[in-house]
């Protein structure tokens, strides 16, 4: 396709090919075409959360060294430090962690697979959608900590009301995460398997189950977080070992470096569990686009 | 095997979708439905294969159905319906897993219809890596899978765009050369039609009722791309659905 040169158009092409447009005056001037795009699509740039870490502990460490912060308002981060390794080298810190995990893994065990469990029967079946539903409506708005004296009552001050908690409490979310999951599988999936001949149970299994993956396990990030709030309240209300009763411990004695290195722990804990939730998800999910 | 409508209508809340359908689908030839927006040709697709029952009418299955046929009426649909989650071999090979298929004769079958659909070298693609035209054919290779007796399409094409709609069109009229298949096929598009189709119905639109059938006698794989004869088969078609086209385009969806 050649240009065609002697066209008496408004815009002409000079020689290297460029367009070039008349400006306002009517005369043709030459300048690039101004780029307008660009921007709105953010990337991750390496590093920059490591350094305001570092930055942020070296500015406490420094302001209580040199007396801006009083050690009753922050601690010193290396004192923080020092009782971790306190923890560490006395086995302290694995007689709190080991019952605070324990508690964790088996309510939310618990809570979580009932909950998918029921969920999976609610979508599929409209009459315990109807009976459940409106149950689980009501009973998800209940701040689940205040449920722990009448859980104490029931199963005894003991691990049975802690494990009865978490599970309470990660039940909820977790069955309505999953009926809607189970809801948002593509009908014309299950369709094609009607077509086919296959079974409900088979569509059930190969086609719903799969299909409600992403969602369950997204749902999962929430009880699990849930999950660890009730296991620091339960711990906090009547618990002698664990990560709640540790922390409840040194805040009642005003020992702020014992309090900090608690908080710690819960904070990488948290983080350590959305990573392998992370990790599910990209292994099991790696079919989506 | 032969498909049979007698009196079929069907009706949605209070809407009469079919009137009185009376049609046979002979065995080793292809059917096209043809007509316009919503005049139920989708609706009565679904009926023919049992996925929908129809409000009065019958709908039979006649004579035998072929050997290792496992599933006589397999459908096509116009969105591949492919599970997301399983590559292009395994997608096959969930509609052979429920039948009592040792794996050698499950994974012969599976590389036969591969090899039928040309999509052998992709047995091990997720549907995310296929573009629109390989989906379908994977579909396709899935219905062959389970040999059926009757094919019933649903605008196989209609998702794709034209280029591959060409490539795959030749695609079907070479399966069928080699091995004939008896099929409904039910588009919108009047080249499609012309192009597969040995009987062609033309309904009316809602409710859909049999306007005319014609039918063509030219071999599929002489019917080439620039068919005089075909063109003005296709051209009657679209006079004779021209005026009920243009009354459906301006009818709303819903009251």
């Amino acid at each position: 396709m050649t240009p065609d040169r002697n066209a008496t158009t408004a815009r002409s092409s000079n020689g290297h090919g460029e367009i070039v447009s008349p400006d306002a005056a009517g005369h043709s001037g030459e300048i690039d075409v101004p780029f307008r795009g660009g921007g709105f699509s953010p990337k991750p740039v390496r590093g920059v959360a490591i350094l305001i870490f570092a930055a942020l502990l070296l500015g406490i460490e420094w302001g209580s060294r040199q007396g801006y912060i009083s050690n009753l308002t922050l601690p010193r981060p290396s004192d923080v430090f020092a009782t971790f390794q306190q923890l560490w080298s006395s086995g302290l810190l694995w007689k709190h962690l080991l019952p605070s995990l324990s508690r964790l893994l088996i309510g939310s065990l618990f809570g979580i697979t009932a909950g998918v469990a029921i969920g999976i029967l609610i979508g599929l079946f409209s009459l315990v959608r109807a009976g459940l539903v409106p149950l689980v409506a009501a009973l998800f708005p209940i701040p689940k900590i205040a449920l722990l004296p009448l859980f104490v009552i029931w199963f005894g001050i003991d691990e049975a009301s802690k494990y009865a908690l978490i599970a309470f409490g990660t039940f909820t979310p977790t069955v309505v995460a999953t009926y809607a999951a189970v809801d948002s599988v593509d009908r014309t999936l299950v369709r094609m398997g009607q077509s086919f001949g296959l079974g409900w149970f088979s569509i059930v299994r190969k086609i719903i189950v799969p299909g409600a993956m992403p969602g369950i396990l997204s749902g999962l990030r929430v009880s699990l977080a849930i999950a660890i709030i009730l296991l620091v309240a339960a711990e906090m209300l009547g618990a002698e070992y664990g990560i709640g009763a540790y922390i409840l411990e040194a805040g009642s004695l005003y020992d702020l470096e014992r309090l900090f290195a608690g908080v710690v722990i819960l904070s990488v804990l948290g983080v350590v569990i959305s990573s392998a939730i992370g990790w599910i998800e990209r292994r099991m999910l790696v079919w989506r686009s | 095997m032969q498909l049979q409508l007698r009196g079929v209508s069907h009706a949605y809340d209070n809407t009469t979708v079919l009137q009185d359908i009376e049609l046979k689908v002979e065995a080793g030839r292809i059917l096209c439905l043809v007509g316009p927006s919503g005049c139920g040709k989708s609706t009565l697709l679904r009926l023919m294969g049992g996925l929908e029952r129809p409000s009065s009418g019958s709908i039979r299955l006649l004579g035998d159905s072929p050997a290792d046929c496992l599933n006589p009426l397999t459908y096509v649909f116009q969105d591949f319906a492919l599970l997301p989650w399983r590559s292009v071999e395994e997608n096959i090979s969930l509609v052979l897993e429920d039948h009592a298929l040792a794996t050698p004769r499950r994974q012969q079958i599976i590389d036969d219809v591969l090899q039928r659909t040309r999509m052998a070298d992709f047995r091990h693609a997720l549907p995310r890596q296929l573009s629109g035209g390989m989906k379908q054919r994977v579909a396709i290779a899935r219905a062959l899978a389970v040999n059926p007796a009757v094919l019933l399409m649903d605008e196989p094409l209609s998702a794709l765009d034209s280029q591959t709609r060409e490539l795959l069109l030749d695609d079907l009229v070479q399966l069928w050369t080699n091995e004939p298949f008896t099929g409904v096929y039910v588009t919108h598009n009047l080249s499609e039609a012309v192009r597969l189709g040995h009987d062609i119905v033309v309904l009316s639109r809602r409710p859909g009722r049999i306007f005319k059938t014609v039918s063509i006698d030219q071999p599929l794989n002489e019917r080439g791309q620039n068919s005089q004869a075909l063109e003005q088969v296709r051209r009657q078609l679209w006079q004779m659905m021209r005026d009920e086209a243009q009354q459906a385009e301006r009818e709303l969806l819903s009251s």
